[in-house]
């Protein structure tokens, strides 16, 4: 690779507004930034600050409605729906507060979903799905439905979905958000080792300091913009 | 993707198992009602045509008048001049009986019995294509001369004789007596529920002079060679006796000259609309099916918002998406159309055994069925598979 490579992430001057006329407020306003593969960034803040449109942004879920967001150098806001859904289903993998498991619905089957529209083979599938869950310390729950799991197995199991892929970005807003401390150490941990083994940039909204630490970087959000971006020496 | 796409679908449904079964509901009392109208319907017109070419397709009436029941028209009996004149004239007829009926009281000893008398010769047994059981036909000599013999159906062989040998008996027929000579074979009844073997045959003269006290004949009933067109004969007929009733020409005929042909397919006629009636009014439950369909899955739809945004973050296409909803739609509809058909082929089967009508399987019906449910499925599974497609995947993941 060149020098020249582009960062994974770049933000040029994003705003991000809801609404029309007098109703029209800005969740996002000017945000510039870049992040490079193979960080770990913690986006903190106070609430209503644009973590989470953000991270939609970042995501692919969302678009700017100014400014320009590059993924691996695309611009993504000149994307149809479709291609960003592309984009989504080949580089980047999410986690979320609230879980997000298909119900009624065996973990190995969760975490085979993505491989679905992957298109990859039934049998490669299954043997993707399985280390990925032995990966997150879930073997032998293979056909848990999440109703029979704990929150933080629960989380793993997402996270085990959001990494089957091999995804270049794991986008996380607030994942440990519903767990207690010691289950939230937990998947820092796993989060850390799948970001130092396999490389993967990961993104992380997190109110709580503690688990900011785990992060190589931490990006603060007031009101919309960037108040701060602090990077920890390895 | 298709594959994985049918088994997500079968896996939803599974998951719904008894929301799915009701949903199938509307669509398998459609499909199954549509079988079975049909069915029924093809197996009670086959059996009025196989009725009615029982009674011989090749058989003509010639009849005063024009039109059927109250809107009859009255006109001039014939003579026996008339069917004279047609034996003699008309080409390619096995069989002209002139024939004058009359409702009579007949009595032997002390059973009597009300019916109705046909004077005729022995060409109405051969039109009809009716054998005697028993005894003989009559005699040249007894048609001529006006004899009082008679020839009688069986079911008033059994009312007045009780299962007696009927041969050679004396009976009253109104004021004449007269000698059993022969007993026809068992018809049961026609298609237009009379009991074709309440009858009494004798010679047309008899019938004539000692019970009508006059020479009108009121039917001509006629039999066509085999291989020879009845249409045909219905015209060289109507030409003769336009003749020999005068009848100028621009003025209607004052006669009919029926085909059996034209009487199976007015008859047939009147079975197929009513099937065509029935299908329609089964084909409107299919309708009800298909709203069900839709409602069901605009719910599913809805309660399903956040797998759809799952989906969609994942990486999940529009066209993904839609043709998941989609397969899951058809997949209903087609299950409930295969449980329809089964119904409506068990109904069928029912159906004949308690009409006792023959079971007629049409699959072009059965295959029709499945292709409407499939398409039921797709029409109304459409627009709720579209709605989960244009689902913003960040508002589906919120949803609660
Ligand atoms: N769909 C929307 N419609 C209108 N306003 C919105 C919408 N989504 C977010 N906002 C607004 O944008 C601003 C930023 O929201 P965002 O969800 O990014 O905050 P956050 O930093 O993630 O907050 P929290 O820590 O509470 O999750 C808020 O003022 C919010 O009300
Ligand atoms: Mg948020």
């Amino acid at each position: 690779m060149s020098s020249a490579e582009p960062p994974l992430i770049e933000f040029v001057d994003v705003a991000r507004s809801y609404g029309e006329g007098t109703a029209k407020v800005y969740a996002l306003v000017g945000v510039s930034l870049s992040i490079t593969k193979g960080e770990f960034v913690a986006i903190m803040g106070p609430s209503g600050s644009g973590k989470s449109t953000t991270m939609n942004i970042i995501g692919c879920l969302d678009a700017p409605t100014s400014g320009k967001y590059y993924f691996r150098g695309v611009d993504v806001g000149a994307l149809s729906r479709d291609q960003r859904a592309l984009l989504r289903r080949h580089y980047i993998g999410f986690v979320f507060q609230g879980f997000n498991l298909l119900a009624r619905t065996s973990a190995l089957e969760n975490v085979e979903l993505p491989l679905i529209y992957r298109g990859v083979p039934r049998k490669e599938r299954r043997g993707l799905a399985l280390a990925a869950l032995e990966k997150v310390g879930l073997a032998g729950f293979e056909s848990h439905n999440p109703g029979q799991l704990s929150g933080g197995q629960q989380q793993r199991v997402a996270i085990a979905r959001a990494v089957v892929t091999r995804p270049s970005l794991l986008v996380a807003d607030e994942p440990t958000g519903n767990l207690d401390t010691a289950r939230s150490h937990e998947i820092m941990q796993l989060m850390t080792s799948l970001n130092r083994e396999e490389g993967i940039t990961i993104l992380m909204v997190t109110h709580e300091p503690d688990m900011a630490e785990y992060a190589s970087r931490t990006i603060t959000f007031v009101d919309g913009h960037v108040a701060a971006d602090q990077r920890v020496a390895a | 993707m298709l594959e994985e796409t049918i088994r997500l679908a079968l896996m939803a449904i599974r998951r719904n198992a008894l929301r799915s079964l009701l949903t199938l509901l509307g669509v398998v009392i459609g499909v199954g009602s549509v079988i079975a109208m049909v069915t029924i319907g093809n197996g009670t017109t086959a059996q009025v045509q196989e009725q009615i070419s029982s009674l011989g397709t090749n058989l003509l009436f010639l009849r005063p008048g024009q039109g059927m029941g109250p809107r009859r028209t009255s006109a001039p009996d014939f003579s026996l001049a008339d069917a004279e004149a047609i034996r003699n004239q008309i080409a390619g007829l096995s069989a002209v009986a002139p024939t004058a009926s009359t409702s009579v009281n007949v009595v032997a000893g002390n059973e009597s019995w009300s019916t109705t008398v046909t004077g005729t010769s022995n060409d109405y047994f051969t039109a009809r294509d009716w054998p005697l059981q028993d005894g003989r036909l009559f005699l040249d000599s007894e048609v001529r001369a006006g004899r009082a013999v008679c020839i009688i159906g069986t079911t008033i062989g059994k009312e007045l004789f009780a299962g007696r040998d009927p041969l050679g008996e004396k009976i009253r027929i109104g004021a004449v007596p007269c000698t059993v000579i022969g007993l026809l074979e068992t018809r049961g009844r026609s298609n237009f529920g009379d009991d074709q073997d309440d009858t009494v045959v004798m010679p047309l003269r008899t019938v004539q002079r000692r019970l009508a006290g006059n020479t009108d004949v009121d039917s001509i009933m006629l039999s066509a060679q085999e291989g020879v067109d009845t249409g045909m004969i219905q015209r060289d007929v109507t030409l003769l006796m336009r003749e020999r009733r005068n009848i100028k020409a621009g003025l209607d005929d004052n006669f009919h000259v029926g085909d059996m042909a034209q009487i199976v397919s007015t008859m047939t006629g009147t079975t197929k609309m009513m099937t065509g009636l029935l299908a329609a009014v089964a084909g409107v439950s299919l309708l009800v099916g298909g709203i069900g369909i839709l409602n069901i899955m605009l719910v599913s739809v809805t309660e399903r918002t956040r797998e759809i945004g799952i989906r969609l973050a994942i990486g999940a296409q529009e066209k993904q998406v839609l043709l998941q909803f989609l397969v899951e739609a058809v997949v209903l509809s087609l299950f409930g159309g295969l449980i329809g058909v089964l119904l409506g082929l068990g109904l069928s089967a029912l159906a004949s055994l308690a009409l006792g009508t023959p079971l007629v399987l049409d699959i072009t019906i059965v295959l029709l069925a499945f292709a409407v449910s499939v398409a039921i499925g797709v029409v109304f599974g459409y627009v709720p598979a579209r709605r989960a497609a244009h689902l913003d995947p960040i508002d589906a993941l919120r949803h609660e």
